[in-house]
This record gives structure tokens, sequence and C-alpha cells, in this order.
């Protein structure tokens, strides 16, 4: 089978045994490879060698303001959900520098960073997730705009998907139709089953990283234990975002007395923002020596919870809680549809889960559809 | 207007480091308020770089940041580049404190024009409050260039006092362009002898030929707001209504998501809008 040539589209099962194999061949290609580690009783994305790196045999549990990772008897390693971090921090760092200058006289040096960009393999993007990256690729890498670090990491990007197997409460990505199936768009995508890995080659590169390795052919059973697991995986996502009358439920309803209930209970922290796969925006800090001589620019993430975020000479735009909420929710199911083709949302739930005044926006949206008072 | 144009002072290979100018010239207008006169340092930059009435640069003050300053000189004086600048924040206040000799960072011109081209032919009436007027001033001299493309053209300009006004000694040229100018003031002082009010009112000074007539605007929202109203109750069409808006920009080139209203990037699908493109936005406050 090794001899054999693989075929993009085909699908293939190897041990579990050899996925180190699969890891060292990423290296050796030059990426650095990232994926789920359990940190502080968390999950985090960050460099991983190995295997064993994952969370094996963890699930987390989420509700609405609640992260618990548990332990359960079971030995696979992609059962987990992510947590708070999401890819996006790869390809957008929340901190970046864009150039530094140079005190020269009655002028300025510019110097721009170092260009040679990481090359990353994500070990483990789930469907919810690819989705969230191609919106942000059309965010960063427009016709009119193009973010060169985003960019340059984006054409580096080595992307191992995963199937879902086992979504959280809090996961409504069947609403918005990102998963649990990962859809095209990936390298290499990953089924688990209990001993071996099914995998499905979606590019050139993500052959070429398997060619050689110990892969069977995918047997009728085992396909089929995969379409099962993800027809299970289905039926158990019972949140639901209807989206039929979006992006216009929101746009219509920006005198809803509804955004001042919400307010009451939003501490406009912007951790939903932070966790957001699909958040941009973005600002940027000058840090400058104490002679003058030097600064450094650089551009961070930014939230429009953020009371400065929509100060200007005129004043602020958006002063209080509901309105900045209203920005948020109305721009990711409203009008980022008119700006970038779909919805801001994926469906992943994060800003369910890590808002510590648990507001979820699948329970906010339904009631947007009642009269206004 | 959806065309996009690459701006001539954006580098390839980080569109966020700027280019350097020079203060070339600086003019007090008023309390407060200044031109600041730039060359570009980069000689094949300032023969170069163009601009459309109505864009803007964001003005770059190393350690202060950046800020979105419309462009109010002449778009076809390529020699220099004129911005009047009210220092009201962090880095229009260091901008106050530059030297002629001293280097600004420049990135641009950004956004959309005032519809020039389109407007051939219609008689103009611009509405301008306090410093609203700078990015109006490109249009002005614009029609001044090219007197016999427009029709009957209206400047109608307020500001706080009759010390804030800008530009008054251009007022004289500009009536000679065959340019009726109306003034107005919120608070007079002994040596004013013009109308105390606001902009709006001044609408009643003069019969529009609706059809055939457009508003440009610029100036605090709430000007704005019944400036179209004005415009609107003589029936000027809604997209012969032309605003230019203002909100907190970073990036001048719709990434950084701040000057978002509704769909739109102020900085990239505006500064200046048709009024019908804002109409379902426009009077949602705090939105």
């Amino acid at each position: 089978m090794s001899q054999e040539k693989l075929e993009i589209g085909s699908t293939y099962a190897l041990p579990k045994a050899e996925f180190d194999n699969l890891l060292a061949r990423l290296k050796e290609k030059g990426f650095e490879t990232l994926g789920a580690k359990v940190d502080h009783e968390t999950l985090v994305y960050e460099p991983i060698s190995a295997l064993a790196d994952l969370p094996q045999g963890y699930i987390s549990e989420q509700k609405a303001g609640e992260f618990r990772l548990k332990k359960t008897h079971h030995k696979r390693y992609f059962d987990y959900i992510p947590g708070a971090h999401s890819w996006k921090q790869f390809l957008f760092p929340s901190r970046q520098e864009l150039f530094t200058l140079h005190k020269n006289g009655d002028g300025w040096n510019t110097e721009l960073p170092d260009v040679e960009q990481p090359k990353y393999a994500f070990i483990g993007v789930r469907g919810c997730e690819l989705s969230a990256i191609q919106i942000q690729d059309g965010i960063f890498m427009r016709e009119d705009f193009t973010d060169p670090t985003y960019a340059k990491r984006r054409q580096n990007l080595f992307i191992l998907a995963v199937n879902c197997l086992h979504p959280a409460e809090t996961c409504f990505c069947t609403s918005l139709k990102t998963g649990p199936k990962v859809s095209p768009g990936f390298d290499i995508s990953l089924t688990e089953l209990e001993d071996v890995f099914l995998l499905e080659i979606g590019s050139e590169i993500g052959r070429l990283v398997l060619q050689g390795l110990p892969l069977e052919a995918s047997s009728a059973f085992l396909l089929q234990a995969a379409q099962k697991g993800l027809e299970r995986a289905e039926k158990k996502i019972q949140r639901e975002l209807d989206t039929s009358d979006l992006p216009d439920l929101m746009t219509k309803n920006l005198d809803h007395n509804h955004w001042q209930e919400i307010a009451e209970r939003c501490l406009s922290c912007g951790n939903c923002t932070q966790v957001c796969p699909t958040c941009f925006c973005w600002d940027t800090v000058d840090t400058s020596d104490l002679l003058g001589k030097e600064t450094k620019r650089e551009r961070v993430w930014d939230s429009c919870f953020n009371p400065s975020y929509s100060y200007y000479a005129g004043g602020n735009t958006r002063p209080t809680i509901s309105t900045r909420y209203r920005q948020w929710l109305t721009h990711k199911l409203g009008t980022w549809k008119e700006q970038y083709g779909t919805l801001g949302c994926v469906g992943c739930g994060r800003c369910i889960v890590w808002c510590p005044a648990g507001i979820d926006l699948t329970e906010e949206i339904p009631l947007f559809r009642e009269e206004k008072s | 207007m959806t065309t996009f144009i690459k701006p001539s002072a954006v580098h390839e290979a980080q569109p966020m480091a700027p280019h350097w100018a020079d203060v070339v010239e600086i003019v007090h207008e008023a309390e407060g308020i200044s031109t600041y006169w730039l060359k570009f340092q980069d000689k094949n930059l300032a023969e170069t770089y163009s601009f459309l009435p109505g864009q803007f640069n964001m003005v770059y003050i190393p350690g202060y940041g950046e800020a979105a300053i419309s462009i109010s000189s002449d778009a076809e004086d390529r020699t220099r580049i004129g911005h009047t600048i009210r220092f009201v924040g962090n880095v229009t206040r260091a901008v106050s404190r530059l030297k002629v000799g001293d280097a600004v960072g420049i990135r641009g011109p950004f956004g959309t024009p005032w519809p020039m081209v389109e407007l051939e032919g219609h008689d103009i009436t611009i509405a301008a409050g306090g410093i609203g007027l700078a990015p109006l001033r490109p249009a002005i001299y614009h029609i001044m260039n090219h007197r016999e493309r427009y029709g009957k053209v209206h400047i109608l300009y307020g500001a706080r006092t009759p010390n804030d006004m800008l530009y008054p000694e251009e007022y004289a040229l500009w009536k000679e362009n065959d340019i009726h100018v109306a003034t107005t003031v919120d608070r007079a002082d002994d040596t004013w002898k013009g109308s105390v009010g606001v902009v709006p009112m001044l609408f009643y000074r003069y019969r529009m030929d609706a059809p055939k007539s457009a508003v440009l605007t610029c100036g605090p929202e709430i000007m704005i707001r019944f400036v179209i109203f004005e415009g609107l109750a003589r029936r000027v069409p809604a997209d012969h209504i032309y605003v230019s808006l203002e909100r907190n920009m970073k990036c001048g080139q719709g990434s950084c998501g701040h000057c978002q209203l509704g769909p739109y990037f102020i900085c990239k699908d505006g500064p200046v809008f048709r009024f019908d493109q804002l109409e379902d936005f426009f009077n949602v406050e705090e939105f």
C-alpha cells in the first residue's frame, strides 16, 4: 500500500501508532505542528510534537458561561471540543509588530520586521474552525487590501482537519452548515475510530505528506463506522440558530427593546470577541523609548465592546453597553453578510461558553422575533 | 464609486507603514485650527501622488498614532498637499507642536470622493459647518477650475463665532467665480454684521431648482441631519444629496473594523455617501 500512489479525494486508514510519523513528516517539510493541549484545566492550542501531547481521553463539557475538562475511560485523542483558543491567534496574532521607526535628524527611518513568516500545520481543525479561517481569508486577503502577515502565514498553512464525533452542548454548527463534518479546504481530514485514524486527502501537499506512510485502504466497514459516528454527532447537536430570516432580523430591529434587556446582563468585557474565531477588529499601539528616538508600532486585537472603540473627535458613537452589544450581534448575524457574503458566525459556541454572564445568542435571537414593546 | 484605485502613498509590503512628508508651511486658520502644507520626501511620490476631492489621508505622528484627516487643498495643485487640522485629540494635539521642516507620516489617499464628474451640469449647494468646510474645499477648487461645467453654486457655511470661520480670505475669490456665499455664526461678536443661526436656515435664502440640484454636506452630524431635511423638503432627490461622515478610523482600508456604520466601512465605502445609501441607518441613535 505504501508504495502505491495516493489519490486526492481518497480515504485511507492510518494506525494510531503511526500518527507521530505523520507529525514528523510535517516537521521535515518545515511545518511547526500545533494542536490542543491540556493546560491549567483548559485546552490551549500550542506546539505539539507527538500524539501523546493531545488531550487523550478528555472531553470538555461546555455550557453557557461554563467549561469543564473531564477525563473519561476511553482512549481517544480528538473527543474534546476546543476551548477559548481558536486558530486565529496564529494567522492574525493578538499582538504583532507593524514596523519600528528610528529617529534620523528631523525625520524617521522605517524598519519593517523580518518578513520570514512561520509555516504552521494546524492539527485538529474542526469544521466550524475551518469555516472561520475561510471567513477571515475574505477579510484579510481582499483584492483591495491584503494583510501581508496573514496572507503569508495562510499561504504557508497546512490544515489537518478533524470530523467532530462528540460535539458539546454549546455547538450549533449544523445551523450554520459548517460541521460536524469538515467541508473542503483541508489538506487532510481525519476521523478518529477505535484503532485507526481515517484520513481523507484534500490537497497535493496533503498527499505528499502521507505518501510512504503505512496506510491501509479504508474498508467499507471503517467508512461506515465513520459515517455512523458523524450521523450520531449530528443528532447530538440540539442547539439551533434559525438563520432563515437573517440578516434582516438584525438590521430591521435596531430599535428593539431587547437590546436593552441583554445590556442589563452584558458586562461589555469583550470575551466573546476575543474567543470568536471570525472577529477581526484591530487597533494600533505605539510604544516609544523615553528619548523619543525609537517607536514601535504594533497591531493588537480590539473589540467593539471597548468604550474607546468608537471614540473620535465627535465623541463616542456607542457610549452604552446596549449599543455596543447591538453593534456586535448585528454585525455578526446581519451586516457581515453584505460585507463578506456570509454570516460572521460559524456555530462554534465559544461566545456562549466564555461569556461570564452566560449570554447565549441562540437564546437571544428568537426574542427579536417577538413584538417590540 | 466601486472601482478600486490603488492609493498612491501606500506601501505594498506593509500597508500600515507611512510615507514621509515634510511640513513646508503652517497657516493659522482659527483658534485651534491650522493648515499644514506637506511635501513628500520621496521625489517620485511627490510627483505622482494624486487624490480626488473629498478623500483623506492617515496622518501619523510617531509615538502618538494616526488620525484620518481630509485633504483640503486643490487636487490639481500637484506641488503640495494641504490638511486643515483642528487640535482636538491625542494625535492632532501632537500635530499642533509640529514646526516647518518636521516630518509626518502619510498614508493615502483613502475613501470615496465627492462625485464631481457625475454632478456636471447640476446646480450645487455646498453646506458646511465648522471644520466640515475642509473636506469640501477641494470640491470648491474643482468647481472654480471648471466653472463652466456646473450650474448655480451656493456655499452655505456656518461656524461657532466669526473668529472660527475657515478660509475667510478666500470668500471673495469664490464670489468672483460666480459662487454665492452665505455665512452664519452661532454666536456673533461686535464686528459681525452677518447672520446668526444655524446652517440649514441658509437654505431659506434662495430658490432651488430641485430636480437639477445636488447638495454636498459635511459638519457636525446634527447639522448634516437638518441639511438633509432641508434638501429633501425642497425635493432634492435622496440620491443627489451627498454626505461626508466621520468615525474613528485606524487603517483607512476597511480592515480594522472601527469605522463601521451598518454594512459600511466609512473609510472605504465612504466618507462620502449618497444619502439614499444611508437612509436605513442615519437616524438610528448611537449606531
